[in-house]
């Protein structure tokens, strides 16, 4: 499986890294269906919509593989697609809705994308604001998400809504909301620091219809969906940046060992090997700690504790290491082009991404015990 | 259509590779192994006709333990079975004594074409396919660009890449032995349904005597050549290499050829 990935990821996505980062997108539906004709969309989704009905460990394989891609917005991009945006329509949503939005997605032919995060509202998911209320057979949808990854180019949004005033835990709901429907306007893309391959844009609702059944599971529980489908999402985004850090370590390593300084390669300085292999020591202690979260996802076991460790300790690992890399690569790591300086602007996202390290570690706080108690 | 494929595990070209203690051979240790180049598009055509004509390919490959390795990639790609040679008494033959192996194996199942790669990326004697075909009498073409089936089966038109971008076309009478050049079709991935399924799908083991050969016809026994030595050539001898971006070091060749071996 690995194998067949990175003979994918280096033929068909590698050789046109540069080109997407340039062009600020990737064309997500040419890439999308060729990993979904090699059925590397539905790994963890089940047969019956085209998906190969097997447990997350092998999504943590492919959500590793991926990390090979020369760049950090393609890989986020099909992470979106295959672990961010599905797991509760996986879940809780009906067959019909699975049919029409699932076993498309797991094909190729459809993109998704996530809408939760609001221009008002990003680590207090809580306070979103979008409101949708029903009218007859259909939910009338008004507002707007933020910082859409897919936003440009997706066909569904799996949107976190109000659907009733009330409880901010219990008054939301999830809905499938088709991105071509009237009232949907999409911005242009928004500008970012790095994660250039992906297209990221802001969304707004101007009374959108869409129909009843496009509610994922019960109506009021879409919160604690989305709570439970961001495990994978922060699960996949620690696999993910394991297997780039150990790349940034292994092409510094040969970058400083080519470069010489004062009669020596740079990398014979102890401090600069000694570094390194301790940078290393702390990528693989981060891969047992996602592969013992992995093991409690597959045993159907309450993985937020570790998840939510994973995410936090990949986001802050990404930032040391990188920086520690560019430092030894001088001023050519400094360069726009070089491979640790794109490392450098598309991993600063992780730490806010996905939940930020201070939104981990509250949750971490909360499974320990230590949050004050509020009044 | 039934097509026998016969595939050769080779080194992989980016790995390090080094010398082993006896000097005949590389060390195979810590090299990472993967199907020959052109053997992956000689799978990838036997796979797209039969799924034009319908039929099966059946994957040959002669080698030790770490063939499975390329045999289960095979039958990922959407091979049905496949035949592992892999009795020790097959292992270090030259051309001729694998060819004689192989014959022996597809002679024991009926098919209508053998399909091979023009060339291992290793050895690189270019020889394996065409011993092949005279060993079964069969029909045989080289470095083979481009492959049609006709209607009905009993024949294919086979395209021959020659020099100075001319090319020939022929046709053979099948059963034919078949081996093209890498770069006629776009081999596909392992979907992961076709990785799943592998795991089930069989392998089978003969030996020597199961296919009707005595041991010492096949392997090293069975050889006319021995590898006496093999070495690195000396490298930087008479060599200067051009650091950069092809258009800088071109313009530093250029310069030298001018300035320094005035052949320009
Ligand atoms: C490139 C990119 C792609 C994205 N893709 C998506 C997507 O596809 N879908 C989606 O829904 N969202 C997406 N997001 C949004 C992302 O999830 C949010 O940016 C993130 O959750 C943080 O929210 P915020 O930006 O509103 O920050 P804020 O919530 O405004 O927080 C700002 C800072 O304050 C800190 N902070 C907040 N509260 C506390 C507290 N109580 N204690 C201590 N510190 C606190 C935060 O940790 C953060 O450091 C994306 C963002 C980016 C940049």
């Amino acid at each position: 499986m690995r194998e067949s990935l990175r003979q994918l990821i280096d033929t068909e996505i590698n050789p046109y890294v540069d080109a997407w980062e340039e062009a600020r997108a990737f064309p997500a539906h040419e890439v999308f269906k060729k990993l979904g004709d090699a059925g590397f969309l539905g790994i963890a989704r089940p047969p019956e919509y085209g998906g190969m009905g097997l447990d997350w460990s092998y999504s943590l394989v492919m959500a590793e593989e991926l990390g090979h891609i020369q760049c950090g917005g393609v890989p986020m991009a099909i992470g979106v697609h295959t672990d961010m945006c599905t797991p509760a329509l996986d879940r809780f949503g009906s067959d019909r809705l699975k049919r029409e939005f699932l076993a498309p997605s797991i094909a190729g032919d459809l993109v998704g994308c996530l809408g939760v995060s609001e221009s008002v509202a990003g680590s207090d998911v809580a306070s979103i604001r979008t409101m949708a209320r029903r009218d007859g057979d259909d939910y009338v949808i008004n507002g707007e998400k933020m910082w859409i990854t897919n936003g440009g180019q997706a066909d569904w949004m799996c949107c976190l809504v109000n659907t009733a005033d009330g409880h901010p835990h219990r008054n939301k709901s999830l809905l499938i909301v088709p991105l071509n429907a009237p009232g949907v306007e999409r911005s242009r893309k928004l500008d970012k620091l790095g994660m250039w391959s992906s297209d990221t844009a802001q969304i707004f609702f101007d009374d959108v219809r869409v129909p009843r059944h496009h509610l994922i599971g019960e109506e009021g529980m879409g919160f604690a969906y989305q709570m439970m489908q961001f495990q994978e999402e922060r699960l996949w985004a620690a696999a993910n940046t394991v297997t780039g850090l150990d790349n940034v370590i292994r092409e510094t390593i040969n970058y400083t060992r080519e470069r010489q300084a004062f009669g020596r390669s740079i990398l014979d300085n102890q401090v600069v090997h000694f570094r390194l292999a301790e940078l290393s020591t702390e990528v693989e202690a981060l891969r047992s700690l996602v592969y013992r979260a992995t093991e409690l996802m597959i045993a159907g076991e309450d993985a937020t504790r570790l998840a939510s460790m994973a995410k936090l300790k990949a986001g802050r690992l990404q930032r040391e290491v990188v920086d520690s890399c560019i430092q030894y690569w001088g001023g050519q790591g400094y360069m726009w082009e070089s491979p640790v300086a794109r490392a450098y602007r598309d991993g600063r996202l992780l730490s806010i991404g996905g939940g930020t390290d201070e939104v981990m570690l509250g949750i971490i706080c909360k499974y320990e015990g230590t949050l004050p108690k509020t009044r | 259509m039934r097509i026998a494929v016969c595939i050769k595990q080779v080194p992989d070209a980016e790995g390090r590779l080094q010398v082993a203690a006896d000097g005949k051979w590389i060390d195979e240790d810590e090299i990472k192994f993967v199907i020959n180049e052109s053997d992956q598009y000689a799978l990838e055509e036997a796979l797209t006709l039969t799924e034009a004509h319908g039929g099966e390919v059946v994957v040959f490959s002669l080698g030790p333990d770490r063939v499975q390795d390329a045999l289960r990639k095979a039958l990922a790609l959407g091979a049905k079975r496949a035949v592992h040679l892999a009795d020790s008494a097959f292992h270090g033959g030259d051309a001729h004594a694998t060819a004689r192996a192989l014959a022996a194996a597809i002679r024991s199942e009926e098919f209508d074409l053998v399909l091979t790669g023009a060339q291992s990326d290793d050895a690189g004697y270019g020889a394996t396919g065409s011993m092949l075909a005279g060993l079964l009498g069969w029909p045989h073409a080289w470095l083979v660009m481009g492959l049609e089936v006709d209607e009905g089966g009993g024949s294919a038109k086979v395209t021959r890449e020659m020099e100075s971008g001319m090319n020939e076309f022929f046709r053979l009478q099948l059963p034919a032995v078949i081996e093209v050049q890498a770069g006629l079709n776009h081999p596909r991935y392992a979907s992961l349904k076709g990785i799943m399924q592998a795991k089930r799908k069989p392998v089978d083991r003969p030996t020597p005597a199961d296919l009707g050969l005595v041991a010492d016809e096949v392997g090293m026994a069975g050889s006319r050549l021995e590898i006496v030595d093999v070495a690195f050539p000396d490298s930087g001898v008479g060599a200067q290499i051009f650091e950069g971006d092809p258009a800088t070091a071109a313009k530093a060749l250029i310069e030298k050829l001018r300035n320094e071996a005035r052949v320009l």
